[in-house]
């Protein structure tokens, strides 16, 4: 029964993708083995971490705890989306870089993603919902000061 | 951490999930996948079949009944019910409480059925339940049941009903006019499943003195706990020391992170601090 | 001007902002198999039979091996220690006959995805009998095996007359003292990718970190190939903090089964896995007798200590035991001390180091001494630890005791002067009326300090190999590592500026065995010290040969030459960009051969026989929820002197995040077990890092008063002066904060135990 493949179209950062995938694919898996977008990143695989944090259309979750299979349909977003195709970088990671808001850079697209939905969804946020919303990602090096920094200056004042 | 094989079925109706569910051997509904997938991914759910309730249309309404009460199915994303002008209105506990279930971004996915189907003792939207006098809607291949919350809540992360039924629908009786209420919860981190939790409502009578008293506990015991002692001691002229001592009697489960006196000592505090909040902020009716 | 000292951004940046970064799991080679670890489930037990029929029959698998499969392979060495017989308690890379931690490689399966090896590794069944655990290093010793018992060292340090000292003293202070178990976990869990290239008989693991080198001739060793035959490479890191990157079992079964196998091997640890398999640190336990004087000064200490070791001796040897023994007296003048280290095993996890080992445990229980004699005493707390200090007159200031094998000599440092500047930053005076206010209106707050003395910049040396391309791009080859923190970005600053061009124009090649014969790796905050000096002298020696070159093709005396924005000019203006100088060095150019080596290349060295010793103070402000037992952090002030800060921002940065790290030991993390030695803190739900919700408001003064006079640049490391004094500090606001009576004696302070501080207070 596992050998089962199911499947799987959605469409990730704007183009059409079409996978073939055992039931028991995570998103996230699907994402980096299957279409080799891994800049998503796997921290615990159960759903503490926020590292694999993508947009399924417009909302932020967990890919870890998001099965291939139920994307059937949807529009995922991911960090590789976010520059312009010419390369230049997103004005959030653009902020990121100019307030040092990564050292290892392993948290960094489970942040990227969560800035990202918090931006489209309310770019005048007040500070306090900025932390409580960051609070649901760990970074390990940073203390997130350069983190909190860097979504603070792309927030309309 | 990959999850065991299992065979992947995503029914379009409610028949057609509760016919998977009682004919498939080991069979297990998945609903937001926020408690689920971690389980699967560490393999502490084994399921030969997995039965997503995503695709069943109709199972995530919120509706309010010419009584005023919510029924809310149960596929209803936290986050939506979060955001529901009705659930605003009708049970404020509620949307206190998702504030504060994981984080946002567990509640885009996570629903309210499959939080009372966990029915982990310190969540908080069973303790909601609890504290409104829910009564949970069941389907199985015999049809649709009624069940009071405080029956289906029974046992340790076990709700009462069968492996074939399904939860669809939870209907919540609308806050009493002039109610107070409170919901408040103790975590070491922020977003973290609560050591204790408390829950209260106050309902005042004509005059402003309280009718009625209801006091639910989570993190104290294996399911959401009532305390009847504490909420005599509120009625009428309430006893606001009498109603927190109650919580001395308390025996929750003792475990190697947690011992048993830390959990009941915060039941009392968090309890103390949620009936000065609930008082405030009750009327008359 | 010069770009050292200056915060310019990150180099490392854009790959990681686009998700193109290359981490372990990101790296796949075609055919490759998955490899799977089964492990133990007991604490202790007789191993007495491994069942991989199962296993091996499910399609897909294609090996399985247990003990028996590797016993020809010797178990994991340790680097140099001077103690001896520690060798009969190295990791066996699979468990034979006994298991002595839950989280023990006991088999592997090799299957064709990684979903499947870890069904197959469902599938084997370990046959366990049972034996006590040993969880308590203070508890007496036990057997390890029939030959060898649980303390496989007493570390013994001393000098002075200690005993005399006891015997003069105005006061005795008695202190048991203990620091939880926690560790690294960095974000990214451990990965290992191995494969064999048959047709140039070369083994490649990827997926490394921290000390390739090291690593890549003890896999040679250890599977009897040439160093030169086997190649290990870092591509990015996702957090080191002293856990990453020690050569562990994994890394050895990945290596083995692509030569056996012949196929590409990869291994990615799941996070659960990492909680109990990879490094755990800091459990320590302390009896501390201190002897004092009337004025509070310190006579004399005798440290005796319990070390957790774990369930084996690992890469470090008994370095952390030997770093709490060797620099526990930071910053205080102390005529006579004696350490006597326990180091024992026990049927946890094995510990090694975390970010500032050993001091992080020493300088809470140094701290919380201070704090004692300060109350024994009645003394100010921040005047007993001024009275103590080493004073500037006697710097470079010798104690009579080594630490990593080398002589603890303090190289500089003002202690009284950024007292000082850290006190009058936070607020200290203005904070303690504010204190006393709120006190009288019944609230439990208080402030806690904690001074320390890191150390940086070990050696004994370090070499890098910088050469110009045509196109004027640099590339600076060292064998220092990076785990994340910015290596790249500090090292093109200080060859940028020692040559004379833009820092963007240096690549630095890091962690690749191929591109350069030896390397130290990363770690022990020694990359900015040695690999930087190292580059600095390159630097140096690489522009005088431009500038002999360019003073031939530009027909001017070498002197009369500058090098500015990668050009080089004659004063009167003809000017020559410096890609044209390493072509005029192209093999077979008449000034190559006249120089005998072709390009424009050359090798820096550079070599040091004594650490620097950066030193910094933590001030702390907490208020106590008297009904919770919560911590709230309400102020906190790291004020930290680096010598000389390459990177400003990078250096705060570290800082910021090492106090994190810190304040995580300090009030949230630990690794805790149940009573057969089964570890409860499995999860990242149950195993408590910081986000950003705990984090208090962080101020940090970094200064540069007391640059070392060891290295050419005045560097000291900065990588764990963030971390080192947050449990002191922490403890010590607490401690405040419940009267000062010495309460807090444990780390984490967690709030049930708060609560219990009060109540004992109440009673
Ligand atoms: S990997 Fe998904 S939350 Fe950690
Ligand atoms: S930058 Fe390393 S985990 Fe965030």
């Amino acid at each position: 029964m596992s050998d089962v493949l199911h499947r799987v179209r959605m469409t990730v950062n704007a183009r059409a993708a079409t996978i073939a995938v055992e039931a028991r694919r995570t998103l996230a898996e699907a994402l980096r083995e299957d279409l080799g977008l891994t800049g998503t990143h796997l921290g615990c695989e159960h759903g503490v971490c926020g590292a694999c944090t993508v947009l399924m259309d417009g909302a932020p979750v967990r890919a870890c705890l998001v099965l291939a299979v139920q994307a059937e349909g949807a529009a995922i977003r991911t960090v590789e989306g976010l520059a312009a195709p010419d390369g230049t970088l997103h004005p959030l990671q653009q902020a990121f870089a100019d307030h040092h808001a990564l050292q290892c850079g392993y948290c960094t697209p489970g942040f990227l993603m969560l800035a990202m939905a918090m931006l489209e969804e309310n770019p005048a946020m007040e500070e306090a919902e900025m932390v409580e919303r960051l609070s649901s990602n760990l970074c390990r090096c940073t203390g997130y000061a350069g983190i909190l920094a860097a979504v603070r200056s792309v927030m309309r004042r | 951490m990959k999850p065991p094989p299992f065979a992947y079925h995503d029914p379009s109706t409610l028949e057609e999930a509760i016919s998977l569910l009682s004919t498939l051997p080991n069979a297990r509904p998945l609903a937001g996948g926020q408690s689920m997938m971690p389980m699967l991914n560490m393999r502490f759910a084994q399921p030969d079949h997995l039965v997503d309730l995503n695709r069943i249309a109709g199972l995530d309404g919120v509706t309010v009944e010419p009584d005023g009460a919510l029924t809310i199915g149960a596929m209803a994303r936290q986050r939506v019910l979060e955001q529901h002008p009705e659930v605003a209105r009708r049970c404020p506990l509620m949307v206190e409480a998702l504030a504060q279930v994981g984080h946002r971004q567990t509640r885009n996915r996570g629903t309210i059925g499959g939080s009372l189907c966990h029915l982990d003792p310190a969540a908080e939207l069973p303790l909601v339940a609890a504290a409104m006098e829910a009564v949970v809607r069941v389907a199985g291949p015999n049809g649709q049941r009624d069940i009071a919350f405080a029956d289906f809540a029974q046992g340790y992360m076990t709700p009462e009903m069968e492996p074939e039924e399904l939860l669809v629908a939870v209907r919540i009786p609308a806050q009493p006019a002039g109610a107070g209420h409170c919901f408040l919860e103790y975590a070491r981190r922020h977003g973290d499943f609560a050591i204790a939790s408390v829950a209260v409502m106050l309902v005042p009578d004509a005059v402003g003195r309280i009718a009625e008293a209801r006091v639910a506990l989570g993190g104290v015991g294996a399911v959401p706990l009532r305390l009847p002692e504490a909420e005599a001691a509120l009625r009428g002229a309430p006893d606001v020391s009498r109603a927190v001592a109650a919580t001395k009697t308390l025996e929750p489960m003792e475990d190697a992170l947690v011992p048993a006196w830390y959990r009941r000592h915060l039941a009392g505090v968090l309890l103390g601090r949620a009936l000065v909040i609930a008082q405030s902020r009750m009327g008359r009716a | 001007m010069s770009v050292i000292g200056r915060s310019v951004p990150r180099l490392e940046d854009p790959p990681l902002l686009r998700g193109e970064g290359a981490f372990a799991a990101d790296i796949s080679f075609p055919r490759q198999l998955h490899m799977r670890v089964v492990r133990a489930e007991m604490a202790h037990a007789r191993l007495l039979a491994v069942d991989v029929s199962a296993a091996l029959a499910l399609p897909g698998v294609v090996a399985v091996w247990t003990g028996e499969d590797v016993a020809t392979i010797p178990p994991i060495p340790f680097r140099a220690t001077k103690l001896k017989g520690l060798e009969p308690y190295c990791q066996p890379i699979l468990a034979r006959g006994r298991v002595r931690y839950v989280g023990e490689p006991v088999a592997v399966v090799f299957a064709e995805n990684a979903a499947l090896a870890e069904d197959a590794a469902d599938l084997v069944v370990a046959d366990l009998e049972e034996l006590p655990a040993l969880l308590d290093a203070a508890a007496p010793p036990r057997d390890f095996d029939a030959t060898h018992a649980t303390e496989p060292a007493i570390l013994r340090k001393s000098y002075g007359d200690v005993e005399a000292g006891f015997a003069a003293a105005h006061a005795v202070l008695d202190l048991d003292l203990s620091i939880g178990r926690h560790s690294g976990v960095p974000l990214e869990t451990r990965g290992a990718i191995a494969r064999y290239d048959a047709a140039s008989d070369t083994l490649e693991l990827h997926g490394t970190a921290k000390k390739q080198h090291w690593n890549r001739d003890e896999i040679a060793r250890l599977l009897g190939r040439s160093p030169t035959s086997v190649h290990l490479f870092e591509g990015h890191v996702g957090g080191g903090f002293g856990v990453r990157g020690e050569l562990y079992p994994e890394d050895l079964l990945v290596c083995l089964a692509a030569l056996r196998l012949r196929r590409p091997v990869k291994w990615i640890e799941d996070r659960r896995e990492h909680l109990v398999a990879t490094n755990h640190s800091r459990q320590q336990r302390h009896r501390l007798r201190a002897a004092v004087d009337a004025e509070g000064r310190l006579i004399a200490i005798d440290n005796v200590f319990f070390h957790d070791q774990g369930a084996y001796v690992r890469t470090h040897g008994a370095r952390v035991a030997d770093m709490s023994a060797g620099l526990l007296l930071g910053p205080y003048a102390v005529p006579a001390y004696r350490a006597t280290g326990h180091f024992r095993l026990t049927n946890k996890t094995p510990a090694a180091t975390y970010r500032a080992p050993g001091r992080y445990e020493g300088t809470f229980v140094r701290e919380r001494l201070m704090d004692a004699i300060a109350a024994r005493l009645g003394l100010d707390r921040v005047e007993v630890r001024r009275r103590n200090f080493v004073p500037v007159s006697a710097m470079p200031f010798t104690r009579p005791l080594d630490a990593l094998g080398t002589d603890v000599v303090l190289d500089s440092g003002d202690y009284a002067l950024l007292l000082d500047k850290a006190l009058a930053r936070f607020g200290w005076e203005a904070r303690q009326a504010d204190i006393a206010r709120r006190r009288a209106a019944g609230e439990s707050v208080g402030l806690g300090l904690g001074f320390f003395v890191e150390k940086s910049g070990l050696g004994p040396s370090d070499g890098v190999r910088m050469s110009v391309d045509p196109t004027g791009v640099v590339e600076l080859v060292t064998g220092a590592a990076s785990v994340g923190q910015g290596v790249e970005t500090a090292l093109a600053q200080i060859a940028a500026d020692a040559l004379g061009v833009d820092y963007r124009c240096v690549r630095v090649v890091r962690g690749q065995t191929n591109r350069i014969e030896f390397g130290s790796g990363a770690h022990a905050s020694r990359v900015t010290v040695m690999s930087g000096s190292a580059t600095h002298l390159a630097g140096l020696a690489l522009r005088d040969l431009a500038l002999g070159t360019a003073a031939t093709l530009l027909q001017a005396p070498k002197e009369s030459l500058t090098i500015v924005d990668g050009m080089v000019c004659r004063a009167d203006g003809p000017a020559l960009p410096i890609g044209e100088v390493a072509r005029a060095l192209a093999a077979g150019t008449k000034l190559s051969r006249e120089r005998a080596v072709p390009g424009l290349t050359t090798e820096g060295w550079f070599h040091s026989d004594h650490m620097t010793y950066p030193y910094g103070v933590h001030l702390a402000q907490v208020a106590l929820d008297r009904m919770t037992g919560a911590v709230a952090v309400e102020h906190y002030l790291v004020a930290y002197d680096v010598g000389r800060a390459v990177n400003p921002k990078l250096v705060e940065g570290q800082i910021i995040g090492g106090f994190a790290q810190g304040l995580g030991g300090a009030l949230f993390e630990e690794f805790r077990y149940d009573e057969r030695g089964q570890p409860l803190s499995t999860t990242l739900a149950d195993y408590l890092m910081p986000t950003i919700a705990e984090m208090p408001p962080l101020d940090v003064l970094v200064t540069e008063d007391a640059p070392s006079p060891l290295n050419p640049l005045g560097v000291k490391g900065a990588g764990e002066g963030g971390t080192n004094a947050v449990g002191a500090a922490i403890a010590s606001a607490i401690d405040d904060a419940l009267g000062n009576k010495g309460l807090v004696t444990r780390l984490p302070v967690t709030p049930r135990e708060v609560l219990r501080l009060l109540g004992e207070i109440e009673a």
